[in-house]
Parts: C-alpha cells; structure tokens; sequence
C-alpha cells in the first residue's frame, strides 16, 4: 500500500449517534415503564384501614406461601431445567434429538390448565385413587395419598410448566461453554458429573439466573393454579382485597410491595456476580458429548421421558380424553377465529418485545451508563406482576390520555374524540410488552452477554457503526437467542389471560379467553379444546425452532 | 523398566478419514517430547487421545506400563494422571486464581491442598494475583496460571496443547525456555504440541515430527534439523530447498555444489538426486567465481536471506550479514560449503 | 442472513394489515356495548336473538368483574359500555357506589323484577337466580340432621364439611347474607364453628366439593345449585355417577330463607345508547329470555311466574333470603374480613 495518500479521511465525530441511543432507551424505557410506575406510585397514596385488617390477620400467611413456593418452583424449575438441558445439549443417548425440541412442550400449557388435568387425574375422586380403593378396598383415610391442591402441588404444577424457561437458556449456554474448559476439569481429575457442577453450572450461571428469575417472576404473577388450589400467596391477596374488599388502592400497594421485592432480588442476584466475566470462551469446535451407554443410557432417556410425561403427555392425554367427547361442537368457523386472533396478537407481541428487546439490551451495551441500566431493569419488572394489575396500569394512563385529549378537543374545537387509544389493540400489545419485555430481554442480554466486547471493538475498527454491527454481528451470533426471545414470548402471549380479558376490545376473543371461560365454569371438558389448540399452536414456533436450535450438530 | 508413556502402533479414524496412522512412541521420565507438525497432520488428536479424550481405533497407550487406552477399554480422562495445558488456557473464568490452581487438588485434605496451591504459585511466580479472576491477567500470567493448574495434582506426564500460540511472539521463545527449564528442575514428564519448530527446539529432548498422521521422523532437534530422514522432515526443519543434483564417478555434485563423499549409501553415480541446501550452507565469498543472480531478498536484521538463482533455474538461500547489501537483479559471489550433505534419491517420495 | 433481516418487517406489515379491521370497529348507531362479567356463552345466544329481533347490533367483552368495573370508571364520560352485566349483585353495587351507572326505569322493568333483586332506585336489575345450597351423600347423611347454614356449626359435623376457598364470592357472598340478618358477633361465632368442621382446606371449585362428597372424603357441602345441575348433565359419565350419589338440601328453610344472589345488568353513567341498553335488560327479563337463561344454566328466572327447568323443578320449591341483594354488596368486605378472621383459607 502507498504510504501518504489516505485511505480515508476522518469526519469530525459527531455526538448524536450516542445521544439518540441513550434518549432512545430512556424515553422507550419510560414508556414501558409507566404502568409499572402507575402501580408502585399507589405507594404514595394513603393507607386504607384495611392494612390494618391484613396485617393483623392474613398477610404473614401470604408472605410465607408465596416464599415457599418460590423457593420449591426455584428448586423445581432449576433440577427440572438443568437436568433437561445437560442431557441434551452434552450427552448422547437414544432420542436426545426428538427430547431436545419435545421437552420445551410444557412451556406451551397454561398452569392452570394442567392444575386442572392433575386434579382430575390425582385428585380423591379422581381415576387413580379410585382405582386404588376399589383394588385394595380402602376407604377415606385408610391411606396416604399426596394431596394435589396443596401447596406441593401447586410447587410441582409450576416447575412443570416454568422449567423450559431453564431448560432454553441453559441449553444455549451449555452449548455454547467451550469444550476446553469442560475437559480441563475431567483432565483434573473430576468425573462428568463433578464437572457439571463445579464448571458447567457455575459457567451457566447467567442464564440459569436469567432462567429461574423468569419462572420466578411468572410464579409471583400466577393465580390461577394457587387460587384453584386453595393456597394463599400474596398474588390471590392482591385479588382478594381488590375483589373481596373492594380495596383497589390497597391491592396496588400490595402489588407494589411484590415489584419491590423482586427488584431487590434481582439486583441481589446481579451484584453477586458483578465480578465475573462469563464470554463465550471459544467456539466450540467439535461436539463431544458423553456418550451414555447400557444403564446409564437407558437412565437418561428415563429421565428425559419422565419430564415429557409428566411436564405434557400426562395433561395433554388428559385433555384429549376430555376434548373427544365434543370436539364437534366446538370446532367451527369461530374457533378458527379465535385460533387466528390468539396467533396474531402472539405474532405481533413477540416481534414487538423482541425490537424493543433488542433495543434496549443492545443500547445498555453500547452505552453502560447507571440510568440506562436502571432505566432497563425497571422497564422488565412488569413480568413479576399478575396480567390484572398491570392491564389497571395500563387503563389508567391510557384512558387518562385519551379523556385529556378528548377534553381539550371538545374546549377549543367543540368536537369530541372519544378513546383513541384505550379498547384498541394498540394497547393490549402495549400490556403485553409491559408484561413480557422481561422475557425477550433476558434472553437477549443473557445472548448478548456470551458475545466478547473484542468482537463489537473490532468491528468498529472496521469502521461499522452500531446499527450495523447489531445487524451484521450481532444479530447472527444472537440468531439463537432471537428465536429464544420469539418463542418464549409468543408462547406467553398465547396462554396469556387476564390481560386480555381486561383490555380486549369489543367482541374479540382469543383461545385463552375461551379455555378460561369454560375452565371457570368449571366445564373441563368444554375448556379442552381451545386449551389443547393453545398447546398445538404453541408447537409450531417450538418445532420451528427445534430445526434451527443452536448446537453444532443441529445447526447443519 | 518401563517407559514413562509408550504409543503402540495408535491409529486413530473418523470413518473413512485416518487421523493418527500406527503411530510409535516413547517418552522416558523427565524426558519432554514434541509433536511437530503443520496443522491437520494430527498431532491435536494424538495429544487428546493420550490425554483420554479421544477414542483410538488401534494399537495401544500405556502411561508407566499401565495401559490406559486401547480400542475396547479407554480410561476416564479424569482417572489417568495426566496433566494438560489447553490451547486458549480454559481457565476457569468463574474461579480466582487460586481456585484455578486447586482445582484438581480436592483429594487433599484441606491444609495440604492450600500449602500446595501455594507451592504451585510460588513456582509460577504468581504468589500476588492468587485472588485475581482470569480476565483480569495479562496472557502469560494466564498461561502461568494454566502451567501451575496442570502441574498441581502431579501428574505422571504433562501434556502442553500449543501452550504459546496465543502469546505474542517475542514472549513465546522466552516462555518456551522459562517452561523447559521449570519442567526440568522439576523432572517433569512432557509432551508439546505444536507447529512452530522453534518452540519446539527451545523446549523438547525428542521431537517428532508427524505427516498425515504418520510419524516423519523421531529424533533429537539436532539430528531432525542436519540428518533428516526424508524430504517431508528436510523442508519442515528449517529454511531450505531441495534441487536435483547428479554427481559423477569422482562424487563431484554438479553446479559446483561440492563432493558428495564415496561412503554415503545414496551415492550412485550419473544418477540425479535430490540436495538440501541450507541458507548457512551457500556462504558469501567475495573472492568466489560462482556468481549467482539475486531474485529475492528479506532483510531480518541481523542478516539478509537471499532467494539466489543457480544456472540451471533452481533456487538456493543464502544467508548473509546484513551489511552484505545486493540489489535484486544483481549477482552475489557466494562458495557452497555442506557441512551436513542430505541426499535423496530423486525417485523417493 | 437475510431471512433474519426482511422476515420479521414483512411479517409486521402484514399484521398490521390484519389489525385494522379490528381497530374499526362499532360505530353503528343502533348498537348496545357490553361489558360483561357474565361468560359469552351463557348470555351469547340470547343477544343473537335480541339482534335479530330488533336489528341492534350487540357488542359484548367478557372479563372480571371488578375489572370490568375498573375499565368503566378509567374510561370515565369516554367509555364506550352502555350496559354492565355482572354475574353478582355486589359488583352491581360497587358500580353503583363508584357513580358509573344511571338510573333505568321502565313499568316494564319493575313489573318483571321483584323488589328485593333490583336497586331500589333503578340502577340495575337482576336477570337470573343462584341459591347456595348443602349437598350431602346420599348413604351417610339423613337430611333430618340438617337443618340450616347455622348448624353446620355443630360439633356433629366436625371434619365433615366440604367448601371452596373464601376467595370465592359465593362464599363472601353467603357470610355477607349472614351478617345482614345475623350481625357481626352471631357471624364470627358461627364462622369460628363451621370453619372448625372443615374435612380439608378449602381448595378447587363447586363442582369439586361434589365430587369430594361422592367420593366419601366428606359427608356435605355448600355448593350452588345449578353446579349440580350441570354435572347430572355433564358429558362425563364419572361426573354424572358423582352427581347422583348426592342429594340436595335447601337450607334455613323455617327460618330466613336460603341465601340467593344474582346476575344482573345496568345502564352505564357514560352510555350513548341508554335506550338500547334498557330495551337489552326489558329483552332479557322476558318470559322466553327468562326461560333460557334459566335452562341454559340451571339457575332460576327472577321474574315472578316462569317455571324453572325440569330438573329444578324435581328438586322441589324454596323459599329464599328476602333481603335485597344490595346488602350483600354492601357487606362483601365485612365478609372477607370476617372469614379472615375465622381463618377461612
């Protein structure tokens, strides 16, 4: 090359690149943020005599429920998760490809919904005890039984249907943990076993906590397993006081108490590992699984199949058996329009999460200021509250704005404008990124995590600009993670339900809806369908992924 | 006696594709020996399956007269005393230093393992950063710290995956010399993997130098580098062509490369066979008749390394002091003296 | 590559395509809005037939409730609703209190609804009927031990008595009928006792203390009625065999009556077709309306002199709670805590 004639010139550096992002993230996280913010500001608003009510009486009860069952749904979720994805992404055994896509099924079926089959399926009156009194001619209280709408049950009932938000992301991470590391221990002297934990595991750290803190939050949100069951967490608190004592304002403030505590968790969790570097260490250049073989194989396949069975066969056989009896009445033009509502909104809420998602993960990588990450983490908080708190945070600023706009309409022009925003879609996949910003952004962050800051560093000396690097770099080294985020949230939105309800415009129903109509009714056999059409379509981005999951044999 | 590590006849095969082909080794204790080789010719391979982590197909590797891997049976990487140092260092970037290095030591009791973390530090000299993570370590120390992890457990043989490639250059030879002389005070068992011959000089007793995943040749640096048994381990080893000579009944090369002594077994007269010249073997000698035309030039300091012409169109280097300065083009007097001749017959391989 | 890059924007447009017919949505004149805590399809097929019968289009969305209620009140003097449809008569009286609905009143409507199922003052009106009732099995119970909700407090009942979780607005509902007529010191003593006389906690639906009865791990239940009705006409014969090895009771039959509670609709403050919405309810209280409502759901017509199904009939007739309904609105939160107190899980 000539030396004197440059190659390019240097362009003054401009700010507004970096400023546009940083406004960018603020303003969207803002945005996102304000239902959030709608309910943590009842915190300012008085306290009713009720507090003094629940303190007195029931709140020490739902404080101690909903820690055991974050505790046992933590537990639960992790064995559930961790076992699943070391089994398929680092060992080899006789159906490890068809298990690898099958065992996110779970994730495809509401909690609820399988709260009800395994009610049906274990409960006193149920088929199995039946048939265990009638065999050995037992009555009531001649045997031990574990009760199902209890506490446990609840526990069991959750980690089912959460594990795959473990099994996802720690796969990826297994998958992507250099092999060197991972045979520096066995050269050490530690078996594979020893490995997976004192390597494997302390390696997928970040996506086990990305994993869990996801179960978690979706645990602290749900209500319609421990409400059927009886059990008493702070979530069916926040719903009793509202409905039961007509208290709103004091259901907001308990609401806002459970954002605060998950807040403090998170950053607990994040603080722990501040130091910690967790790039992706090499590209895993050749797979080598451990081969399992005899026993162990047949263990494996054991274990991958018991999680299939009872995470979805058992409950999806359940709602089979109820849906063939009438399958007939219910299929029919309006089913299909529900199946293709409950698609669009799922469609439309995943890219928009996954845009937003991008974003934001990419934005605090770029510029790691305190406010940004702030700003984020707030942003996702939406996730740990229950879909009807958030749907009361997103009516309220919504139907503010449009009665102010009206108003001002009517003052200066005498016309009126009605509700521009508040009953449409717009706002209902607005409360579905509210609620499940969290899930797609996890996943990005834990994706963009794994990728070296080396790499951005040198493809901006390459004279890439952000945008591009995110398109040209980024986006294929996340190719994995994108469709992690897509799925999740689809598969979210599909089952999601109160939400919905609440916001929904006029005469638009989704398959949620309808299975949750019927199930409240308590006709099962009604609720069947539309929940097994919910499952069905939640396979088809798990089957679509499953083909393009990361992992150097599958990638091919 | 055994050998400290004996390969019998490994082969090692991915389907139809052979890439460790009936290999042949040992090692003696205290001995370091060095797998050699361009990339792909299986060294790598050879390397992990010794270490437990590749299956052989073949033959047979013994470590002190206990077999640890044949066809059927492969002992657990985990149970073979072996010590390994990765390429990229795969150091545990969840645990500080001090943890890196215990890591294989859980069998001791508690105060053992930590007199022995430090033992290990202090031989790596990295007694300060025992409470640093990996990331925050320059390259060497990282490899420092891989070296003392590796050593830590003792293990009957150390196993070094291209333990440099990763630091820069001028670090490499001085690591290489600094490891040697470690392993030595310390009467380490080795093996080294690597492409570079130069590290693989600095550090080894025995090197071998593998093609195709066969073994080329096992010897001594020395012997590698001035008695080469075939034209694949000629050029490897250093700098040097070969070119096609004939010699006459009076053992006189032709192109005045000089005489070929009546002895050596490849002598056959009239017949053309093939020369290594050396860039040390073509000597500048301003007194000379042979003049030969310039058409290539690197300076490296100290020296100029030409590219020279001989009449008959082939190439030989000649390695000059620098201040010898000719431009391309132009003719450089120059005297063959072949203190080591290597001949093969023309029709070989 | 470039599926990455083109898929998802092509996708997005696409959708946003299908989106606006959505969006465009009721702006007819003739139409009634609904927000309805009631479920589609137990009041669906009914606006069909107002629809066709009158060509007022009737648009329905189905939620909680409370949070219906919410919606309404956010929404303010924009909201689209023209008519709430509960399925209780405490969040007819919430809505009522929280000023977002107006007075209805129509000889009509006053004819068809008893005094004591309708807001005095004309704010809503009850459409259908539920009445709370003991179940007990048939081959362990005599009913002459049982007499009203009162006794169930009975030590003879210790470990014996199936019901669902306090959260349930039937049950708040049934205390806050308790506390109109018996006061708050009567209540607690009696909730201390029946709450003591659980076989298990609380847990699952009506339909589940049934099946709990049948199957022996409990001897009565507090259910409504029409959950057995439903289930001795379920598709599913394990439900129909659990249905029948129970027998219904109507309880405080000498004293006050059995507790009922109702579904009910009002004209919302915000409405722009409160004339289609009153002719909506007057629709709903006819005769026929009245018959299917009741058929279609087991729950008794609330107006005066429309026989109830078959079925309902074979369970004989009843006298009910007299109270107007509004108390029990007024009293829910009195109730919650009451049963907090009990410890009612």
């Amino acid at each position: 090359m000539e030396v004197g004639t440059p190659a390019f010139t240097y362009p003054e550096p401009s700010p507004w690149p970096a400023r546009l992002w940083r406004t960018g993230i603020l303003l969207g996280t803002l945005l996102i943020a304000i239902p959030v913010l709608v309910v943590v500001a009842s915190l300012l608003a008085g306290y009713s005599p009720a507090w003094q009510h629940l303190l007195s009486t029931v709140i020490s009860d739902y404080v101690f429920n909903s820690i055991v069952l974050m505790l046992g749904v933590g537990l639960g979720t992790f064995s559930l998760g961790v076992s699943a994805a070391w089994l398929t992404a680092m060992c080899e055994f006789p159906g490890r490809r068809f298990f690898s896509w099958a065992l996110l099924l779970p994730m495809a079926m509401p909690a609820y919904i399988m709260a009800y089959t395994y009610t049906g399926m274990l409960d006193y009156a149920g088929p199995v005890q039946t048939l265990l009194r009638d065999t050995f001619g037992w009555g009531f209280g001649d045997y031990w039984f574990p009760e199902i709408r209890s506490l446990g049950g609840a526990i069991c009932m959750l980690s089912l249907v959460l594990y795959p938000y473990v099994y996802l992301l720690v796969r990826v991470a297994f998958l992507e943990q250099s092999t060197a590391v991972l045979e520096a221990s066995r050269n050490l002297g530690k078996t594979p076993w020893q490995t997976l934990f004192l390597v494997g595991l302390p390696l997928a750290r970040p996506a086990i906590a990305a994993g869990v803190s996801l179960a978690l939050m979706e645990t602290l949100a749900d209500y319609g397993t421990v409400a059927y069951f009886g059990v008493s967490t702070f979530t069916t608190g926040i719903f009793r006081t509202w409905y039961g004592l007509g208290e709103l304002q004091t259901a907001a403030q308990l609401a806002a108490f459970l954002l605060l505590f998950v807040f403090t968790l998170l950053i607990l969790e994040r603080r722990s590992r501040q130091r910690l570097r967790f790039h992706k260490t090499a590209v895993r250049d050749f797979p080598t699984r451990i081969s399992l073989r005899g026993w162990r194989a047949a263990l494996g396949f054991s274990v991958a199949l018991m999680i299939l069975l009872a995470g979805f066969l058992f409950p999806a056989a359940q709602l089979a058996v109820w849906g063939a009896a009438n399958y007939l009445q219910i299929f029919d033009v309006r089913f299909l329009q529900l199946v293709s509502n409950s698609f669009m909104l799922a469609a439309l809420a995943s890219f928009c999460c996954l845009l937003l998602a991008l974003l934001f993960g990419y934005g605090k990588r770029l510029y790691p200021g305190p406010a940004e990450t702030a700003a984020v983490r707030v942003a996702g908080m939406g996730y740990a509250v229950p879909g009807t708190v958030i749907a009361v945070g997103v009516l309220i600023p919504f139907a503010w704005f449009d009665n102010t706009v009206d108003s001002l309409l009517r003052e200066t022009l005498g016309i009126s404008s009605g509700l521009l925003l508040s009953g449409t879609l717009i706002a209902l996949v607005f409360a579905y990124v509210v609620r499940f910003l969290a899930v797609s952004l996890q996943t990005v962050e834990s994706g963009l995590a794994r990728i070296r800051p080396g790499i951005d560093e040198s493809a901006r000396s390459l004279g890439h600009s952000p945008l591009s690097i995110l398109r040209r770099i980024h986006l294929p080294m996340l190719r994995g993670s994108v469709l992690t985020a897509l799925l999740l949230v689809f598969v979210d939105v599909l089952k999601e339900l109160p939400t919905t309800l609440i916001l929904r415009p006029f005469n638009f129903n989704t398959l949620a809806v309808r299975a949750h109509e019927l199930a409240s009714d308590e006709r099962l056999a009604d609720a069947a369908l539309p929940a097994l059409a919910i499952v069905l379509i939640g396979l088809l981005p798990v089957i679509l992924m499953s083909r393009s999951m990361p992992g150097p044999q599958e990638s091919a | 006696m055994n050998s400290q590590l004996e390969l019998q006849q490994v082969s090692i095969k991915y389907g139809e594709f052979t890439a460790v082909d009936a290999v042949t080794l040992t090692l003696e204790k205290g001995q370091i020996g060095c797998l050699l080789g361009p990339s792909g010719c299986g060294k790598t391979t050879l390397l992990r399956a010794i270490a437990g982590f590749e299956p052989i197909t073949a033959g047979s590797i013994a470590l002190r007269g206990t077999v640890i891997s044949t066809p059927r049976r492969q002992l657990p990487p985990e149970q073979r005393k072996v010590g390994m140092v990765f390429q990229d260092f795969a150091l545990f970037p969840h645990l500080d230093v001090r943890r890196n290095v215990g890591f294989g030591l859980s069998q001791l009791p508690p105060g053992k393992r930590r007199q022995r973390v430090e033992e290990m530090l202090d031989l790596v000299a990295l007694a300060p950063y025992a409470g640093a993570f990996p990331h925050e370590l320059s390259g060497g120390q990282q490899q420092r710290v891989a070296l003392a992890r590796a050593l830590a457990p003792n293990p009957e043989i150390l196993l070094l995956d291209e333990p440099f490639s990763s630091l820069d250059s001028e670090l490499r030879t001085q690591l290489a010399t600094e490891v040697r002389d470690l392993l030595k005070q310390n009467g380490v068992t080795a093996i080294l993997v690597t492409h570079d011959q130069n590290e693989a000089f600095a550090m080894a007793d025995q090197v071998s130098l593998l093609n195709h995943g066969r073994v080329a040749q096992s010897d001594t640096p020395y012997n590698l580098y001035h008695n080469p048994g075939n034209e694949f381990v000629a050029e490897f080893i250093g700098d040097g062509n070969m070119i096609t000579v004939t010699v006459n009944a009076a053992g006189e090369m032709s192109d005045g490369l000089g005489v070929l002594d009546q002895g050596h077994p490849r002598w056959r007269a009239g017949e053309p066979m093939r020369l290594l010249v050396r860039p040390d073997d073509v000597i500048h000698d301003d007194s000379s008749d042979l003049q030969l035309r310039v058409v290539g030039k690197a300076f490296r300091g100290a020296h100029n390394l030409y590219d020279l012409l001989l009449p008959d169109g082939q190439h030989v280097p000649c390695l000059t002091p620098s201040h010898v300065d000719v431009a391309l083009g132009s003719h450089l007097p120059v005297r063959f003296h072949l203190q080591h001749v290597v001949v093969f017959s023309a029709n070989q391989g | 590559m470039n599926r990455i890059r083109h898929w998802p924007m092509i996708r997005i447009l696409t959708l946003l395509a299908m989106l606006l017919p959505a969006l465009v949505a009721c702006s007819k004149s003739e139409t009634v809005n609904i927000y309805s805590a009631r479920q589609e399809s137990l009041i669906k097929p009914l606006l069909d037939r107002f629809t066709s019968e009158t060509g007022i289009e009737v648009n329905l969305v189905t939620g909680a409730g409370d949070a219906l209620l919410a919606r309404l009140s956010s929404e303010g003097r924009n909201s689209p609703a023209d008519l709430l449809l509960t399925s209780d008569a405490g969040n007819l009286y919430r809505a009522q209190e929280a000023g977002v609905l107006q007075p209805a009143i129509s000889a009509e409507l006053e004819a068809a609804v008893p005094e004591h199922l309708r807001s005095p003052e004309g704010y809503w009106y009850g459409l259908s009927l539920r009445a709370r009732v003991i179940v007990y099995a048939r081959d362990r119970v005599n009913p002459d031990q049982l007499s009203s909700y009162q006794a169930l407090a009975e030590p003879q009942w210790e470990g014996r008595i199936c019901v669902r979780s306090s959260a349930n607005i039937y049950n708040q509902s049934l205390v806050a009928g308790m506390l109109a007529s018996e006061g708050v010191e009567a209540t607690d003593q009696w909730l201390q006792g029946f709450v003591g006389n659980f076989a298990r906690p609380p847990q699952g639906g009506d339909r589940d203390q049934i099946k709990a009865v049948a199957a022996g791990q409990c001897d009565v239940a507090l259910v409504n009625s029409y959950y057995l009705g439903a289930m001795l006409q379920s598709p599913e014969p394990e439900e129909r065999a659990a249905a029948t090895r129970v027998e219904l009771f109507w309880p405080n039959q000498e004293g006050r009556g059995t507790h009922v509670n109702i579904s009910g609709a009002g004209v919302t403050q915000a409405a722009k077709h409160p004339e289609q919405a009153r002719r909506l309810i007057e629709f709903l209280l006819r005769e026929e309306s009245q018959r299917w409502y009741a058929e279609s759901n087991n729950e008794y017509p609330v107006r005066p002199g429309v026989a109830p199904s078959e079925l309902l009939l074979s369970w004989g007739s009843f006298k009910a709670d007299m109270i107007n309904v509004s108390e029990l609105g007024r009293l829910n939160a009195a109730a919650v805590m009451a049963m907090d107190r009990a410890n009612w899980k």
